[in-house]
């Protein structure tokens, strides 16, 4: 019999109607914002009723000055669309670790620490040893899916030994690596010889990622990393395990699969990605470790993978949406309106908010569709 | 008070579920709802309750139009329900559930708990429904909780009783007890509406029967009518009311079970000193009212709680100790009681479900990859023999009828070949049609010479398959007596009471 | 009739083990030998014959210290340990009152052995004493309860609250402008309270009315919170004057209660604080007197656990839904105001660095219970607060020490919570067909 496509057209359309109508309602809440933030739009708001057209036309500039920087900044030309990928990159690694978290019914909420410990391994071997160019940045990738692998697995044996909440465990964990990271980077066999400072040595150019078109290779690795997570969870027996248990654990079980070993394995996984991230920047982004060199990956990937809906196709898309989102915030700041980049993070919470809330956004646009559903996901704490 | 229904329908999408339904109850009157699962009694009842928003028709209590927004509004009118999944807060007491929603306060909202047990006891009293008011629910058996729904009801001052499958839980002596509760309602004009599927049950109480199927009125009777008529009304067609099969032909001993106990979640013993056998080509039925370690003994002889103390053998090996994979690749098929909870993957496609236990089988996968392929041929060949009735073998399997889904169940467990099949509650909450296909394909299972366990709290089905039959009560078998019994002698048993109860000392 | 429950043959669960008890049994007395172990090796390698402690006032020059002898006091700590070992082993630790008592003596043995032995052998002509933990502990523990009954009260009612961050960023923002617009503390507190519940309404819309995953609710609103928060923060003009009318807030000052303030020990810890401190106790008792003893309070739970039921008896499950996420506002809000007014004055930046989190930790450590999520809350405040003061000893590299109190919570609900069963209809949004 032929294969047919597991997904018709006619159901993934009406959500990406939904969630470019999130963006348009997201980027109108925003636009007040900016309005606010802009002291001549205010100013000619105080003579509104002598020249309403200074007001409108105040205005329009401050949106449309902001706006066109965030564009230009993140696709405008070659150099914004490389630093779009450098930051999406880690985004969509760390995201995917949150997704195959989430497709097992675990709420990963650590891809921060996962990513830091990553990061420490990939770094330390990165300086520490000197090896030939293509075995030297093998094998720091290798340490940092290691080391995520280790960090995530902690919470994957909690979890199915003794029952300990992922939400509580990988919270904690993220707060345990940060410590982890600042205390070597006071040590000395991590720190700059001849430096005080909380900076590590810088990683040997062999194990940094060569550069494609002035774009480092870490984007390449995350859409491969994409594919695999898809592959492993939409054709792999591990996958099938994974989505069973994730969507009814009782079942499964049942079904002969050991729930225990799938926690267990799903966060070595989930750690594995965000390792990946956090390689990304200590070999990427950045040649060397700091204590905030992960930035609040972690915690973004949360809402990449939300708003990708926990599919690996989803989270790329996403992760590049908000790459774009960060980069373009940054020239938004700098530009003629000099917004503020907290701008872009809550136009990332108002996106996934209204993607998340169809219901809204079809009665604000008055879109017809009965379906075009919400994000489907791990209902409770029971999951 | 006189209830009166005219046209009441009820539409979910495409799919009619109450269509135009007339009906009518006199005040002091049980008034019997007859019809099988998914017949559309339950959405008629939930419209009456205010819980369903009728799409068209009216209610009229004694002659005055009413209308049911909420339950409150219901509760208000002076009707009460006792619903088939009770509605009970389980880690509530006894009396919080029934003060829940009319709450005594000794003012400024704060609880009065000593009144409202004052309350419960003296309800207790007048309707001679025992329950301790501050025993937490969920430690007391089925059988109590029900009468604390009734309790819950009668609080309310409920002039109007609507009793949604109230027997499905309860022994034989507990249903006579419970038909002299409502013989005694009557007497004092409570209308009492009963909802079944139990032609017995009708026959034994019943003032008036409406039979409803697909959605309609088919017809209104007496209790006089017979149960050949009333379970023709009730499917449509002439009903077989035995399963045909023939004399087993018994052979070695498949499965033994030796003084099992297992120990519960909660700490308690819930299996105790357990020893029975199974032999190859036989069905040995488990009968019992639910919550009197069944549950726990299947998943026991799965592996998916391990005994306290005690030995599983199959075929002469022992497996007490085997996690469920292990059992499911010895040869166990598995029906849980539950299909929905523990039997199927409901987001999961039908093809899915298909191979739930069996996807690291080499035909369905080699090595990690999964062999798609072959996972739609079986599902073709299934859902063809099974009469699964599906749009696709990719739609999932939450979208199914209840009947389709437990075929999905019971397709994957007979698609592999067995020494011990073990059958929880095979066909609750399935229609007429799906109850006797898969009644057909255990005997089959049988006939294959595979030893059958069949565990249900239904005793018609328990009669209709079992070539032996074991009782079991508060976690110990009592007796194991062949199928020839009589009713009352084994609903006597399901009591714990009689019975030769050599087992337990 | 005879019911299934009330026949019990004490015979059969006698000679029939639980696998699960024994491997408890196993699992706690391995886990106190290692305890004591730890405990003997701080006597063994401790050189010092005492150390200092002062548990109240200031340390002057002639401040007469209390004097702890190590080994002795360590040597004690170690037996009681092994004897609860044994105690755990021969099966003598049951569920229930006992071993909880006994797991509490075992930890402060512990952690005082701990502090014994940071604080003896130190190298440093200065020896530092041991002090209090307790007034560092309220202080770190003030807006984790607050948060921490806010998500009781949600998560109670069936709504899932991972916003307390949020609210606590709100809270403190607001706090902030509201107490420097009207120079006036009290507000700043009124302020918190109204952005807590601006919070929560958002999150009952979205979880309530439009059915939104409440996790993914919960961090959408965090990374909201913390946008909106940074965005304004970043309006206000770096101008000295205009900075004073709107982040730079009057602290709430700390209020000796007679009598009560004079207990030793934790007199000084617990009634010489702020108002907002009281208002923390008060909240406790109030959250758990209306959540069990009052109508309102019996709703709340029935939603939280069968909304279906709660329904059939004519409850308003989303209207007690909505009563409850907007109260538990009340709460996450006053504890975001602990980082404005309540402590360091004007916001910063993520000024309560993730401490909703940790609330939320509390909350399912405490099992969705009030009291419980409280003493959880409490437990943090008494690692943070040990911390901190450890981290003044050169003993362990204060980098380490930071991680302390976040293992700490890992050990606790790996180790002894375990599994825990949140409300049954936690998370699951009320919809009629």
């Amino acid at each position: 019999m032929r294969e047919r496509p597991l997904r018709l057209p006619a159901s993934w359309l009406p959500s990406v109607k939904v969630t470019m109508a999130s963006m348009v309602l997201a980027l109108l809440v925003g636009a007040l914002l900016i309005l606010v933030s802009d002291r001549q739009v205010i100013e000619s708001f105080r003579y509104f009723f002598s020249y309403p057209w200074d007001a409108f036309r105040h205005s329009g500039e401050a949106i449309g000055e902001s706006y066109k920087a965030l564009v230009s900044g993140s696709v405008g030309s070659w150099s914004a669309i490389t630093a779009t990928l450098e930051r999406a990159a880690p985004l969509i690694c760390a995201g995917l670790a949150v997704t195959l978290a989430f497709r097992a019914g675990l709420f990963n909420i650590g891809a921060q620490g996962q990513l830091i410990v990553g990061a420490v391994c990939a770094g330390y071997v990165g300086f520490h040893y000197e090896l030939p160019p293509v075995v030297h940045v093998l094998a720091a990738l290798l340490a940092a899916l290691v080391g995520g692998a280790l960090w995530g697995g902690i919470i994957g044996v909690l979890k199915a030994r003794t029952g300990a909440h992922e939400v509580i465990t990988t919270i904690m964990l993220n707060y345990v690596a940060a410590a982890l990271l600042t205390y070597l980077l006071t040590k000395e066999s991590f720190q700059q010889p001849g430096s005080n400072n909380p900076r590590s040595e810088k990683v040997d150019a062999a194990a940094t990622f060569p550069s494609i078109l002035g774009v480092h290779s870490g984007i390449v690795l995350a859409v491969l990393a994409a594919v695999g997570v898809w592959w492993l969870l939409e054709r792999s027996t591990v996958g099938f395990e994974l989505r069973a248990v994730g969507a009814n654990a009782d079942a499964s079980r049942t079904a002969g699969m050991s729930v225990a070993n799938v926690y267990t394995l799903a966060m070595v996984v989930a750690g594995l990605l965000a390792g990946l991230a956090g390689a990304q920047q200590v070999l990427g982004h950045q040649d060397s470790l700091t204590a905030s060199f992960g930035g609040s990956i972690g915690f973004d990937a949360i809402t990449v993978a939300l708003l990708g809906r926990a599919t690996p196709l989803g989270t790329v898309l996403a992760g590049l949406l908000f790459g774009a989102l960060s980069t373009g915030g940054l020239a938004m700041q700098a530009g003629a309106a000099s917004t503020p980049l907290a701008l872009t993070q809550v136009l990332q919470a108002l996106i996934v908010l209204f993607v998340a809330a169809p219901a809204l956004v079809k009665a604000v646009f008055r879109f017809r569709e009965s379906d075009g559903g919400g994000a489907v996901m791990a209902k409770g704490w029971n999951s | 008070m006189q209830l009166e229904i005219r046209g009441l329908t009820k539409r979910f999408g495409t799919f009619t579920a109450n269509d135009h339904i007339d009906l009518t109850i006199e005040p002091g009157e049980i008034h019997c709802l007859l019809g099988e699962n998914g017949a559309g009694k339950s959405t008629l009842m939930n419209m009456l309750y205010g819980l369903l928003e009728p799409d068209e028709g009216e209610v009229l209590l004694d002659g005055k139009p009413a209308t049911f927004a909420t339950p409150g509004d219901a509760i208000e009118a002076g009707i009460g329900m006792v619903h088939q999944h009770f509605m009970l807060v389980p880690v509530f007491t006894v009396a919080e559930n029934i003060m829940l929603g009319r709450e005594q306060t000794r003012g400024l909202g704060v609880l009065n708990r000593a009144s409202a047990a004052t309350l419960v006891r003296d309800l207790s009293d007048t309707y001679k429904l025992a329950v301790d008011p501050d025993a937490l629910v969920q430690d007391l058996p089925v059988g109590v909780q029900q009468r604390v729904e009734i309790l819950k009801a009668l609080a309310n001052n409920a002039e109007v009783l609507i009793l949604d499958e109230p027997t499905a839980v309860l022994t034989p002596q507990e249903i006579d007890e419970l038909m002299s509760i409502m013989d005694s309602l009557r007497k004092d004009g409570t209308s009492i509406v009963f909802i079944t599927h139990k032609l017995r049950e009708v026959k034994a109480i019943g003032d008036k029967i409406t039979v409803i199927r697909r959605g309609k009125v088919v017809g209104t009777t007496e209790p006089t009518a017979s149960e050949s008529e009333l379970a023709e009304m009730m499917v449509g067609r002439g009903v077989k009311l035995v399963v045909d099969k023939d004399d087993a032909d018994v052979g070695e001993v498949a499965l033994d079970v030796k003084n099992l106990t297992v120990i519960g979640a909660r700490g308690t013993t819930v299996v105790r000193d357990v020893s029975f056998d199974v032999r190859a080509g036989e069905i040995l039925g488990i009968a019992g009212v639910q919550g009197n370690g069944q549950t726990e003994l299947v998943k026991a002889l799965l592996g998916l709680v391990r005994p306290a103390s005690g030995r599983i053998q199959l075929e002469g090996r022992n497996i007490s100790r085997h996690s469920p994979r292990q059992s499911l690749e010895e040869g166990i098929g598995y029906i849980p009681e539950d299909r929905s909870h523990d039997g199927n993957v409901g987001s999961f496609s039908v093809r899915e479900n298909l191979v739930l236990d069996l996807y690291k089988h080499d035909e369905y996968s080699r090595g990690l990859a999964l062999n798609l392929r072959a996972m739609s041929a079986n599902a073709e060949q299934r859902i063809d023999e099974f009469d699964i009735r599906t749009q696709s073998m990719n739609s999932s399997v939450s979208a199914l009828s209840g009947g389709n889904q437990q075929k999905v169940v019971v397709a994957r467990e007979l698609s592999r070949s067995l020494k011990v099949l073990i059958a929880s509650q095979p066909t609750r909450g399935v229609d007429v049609g799906s109850i006797e296909f898969i009644h057909k394909r255990i005997v089959a299972e049988r006939d294959k010479g595979t030893a059958v366990i069949i565990v249900s709290t239904e005793l018609d089905e328990i009669f209709a398959l079992s070539d032996r039959i074991a009782v079991m009560y508060d976690g110990r078998i009592v007796d194991i007596v062949s199928p020839n019994i009589l009713r009352d002698e084994i609903g006597l048993l399901m009591a714990g009471g009689g019975g030769t109860a050599k087992k337990n000392a | 009739m005879s019911t299934a429950t009330d026949e019990r043959s004490p015979g059969s669960t006698a000679t029939v083990r639980d696998p699960a008890e024994v491997q408890r049994r196993v699992k706690i007395s391995v886990t106190l030998l290692l305890v004591s172990a730890v405990i003997f090796y701080f006597w063994w390698t401790i050189d010092d014959k005492q150390v200092f402690y002062l548990l109240s006032g200031e340390r002057m020059r002639d401040t007469v210290p209390g004097q702890i002898s190590t080994h002795p006091v360590t040597l004690t700590c170690g037996i009681l340990v092994l004897v609860a070992a044994a105690a755990a082993a021969l099966g003598l630790l049951r569920r229930g009152a006992v071993t909880l008592v006994s797991m509490i003596i075992v930890g402060t043995a512990f952690l005082l052995c701990f502090v014994v032995w940071a604080y003896s052998d130190l190298d440093v002509a200065f020896k530092p004493w041991i002090t209090n933990p307790l007034p560092g502990t309220f202080a770190v523990a003030t807006p984790l309860v607050l948060g921490a009954l806010a998500g009781c009260l949600c998560e109670r009612a069936g709504v899932i609250n991972v916003a307390i961050e949020g609210q606590f960023l709100a809270g403190a923002f607001f706090a902030s402008v509201a107490a420097s617009l009207t120079y006036s503390a009290g507000a700043g507190l009124l302020g918190g309270i109204v952005a807590g519940i601006g919070i929560s309404a958002m999150l009952a819309l979205f979880s309530i009315r439009y059915l939104v995953n409440q996790v993914v609710l919960g961090v959408v609103l965090v990374v909201f919170a913390q946008g909106l928060t940074n965005f304004l923060l970043d309006q206000i003009p770096n101008d000295a004057t205009i900075k004073a009318y709107l982040n730079e807030p009057p602290k709430l000052q700390d209020v000796a209660i007679p009598g009560l303030s004079d207990i030793p020990l934790i007199g000084e810890a617990m009634f010489n604080q702020t108002i907002l401190v009281y208002i923390m106790y008060i909240s406790v008792v109030f959250v758990t007197f209306v959540m069990f003893e009052t109508r309102w309070g019996l709703r709340v739970r029935a939603v939280g656990e069968h909304p279906l039921a709660a329904d059939t008896v004519g409850i308003k499950v989303r209207r007690i839904r909505w009563q409850a996420v907007l109260l538990a506002g009340v709460f996450a809000g006053l504890g975001g105001a602990y980082y404005t007014v309540g402590s360091t004055g004007s916001f910063d930046k993520n000024a309560s660095s993730g401490n909703g989190f940790i609330a939320l930790a509390a909350v399912i450590m405490g099992r969705w219970h009030p009291l419980w999520a409280t003493f959880a809350a409490l437990f943090f405040g008494l690692m943070s607060s040990l911390r901190n003061q450890l981290s003044l000893v050169d003993k362990i590299p204060s980098e380490l020490l930071t991680m302390t109190p976040y293992l700490a919570t890992v050990i606790a609900v790996a180790g002894f919570v375990g599994r825990v069963r949140p409300p049954a209809a936690d998370g699951e949004p009320y919809v009629k067909s």
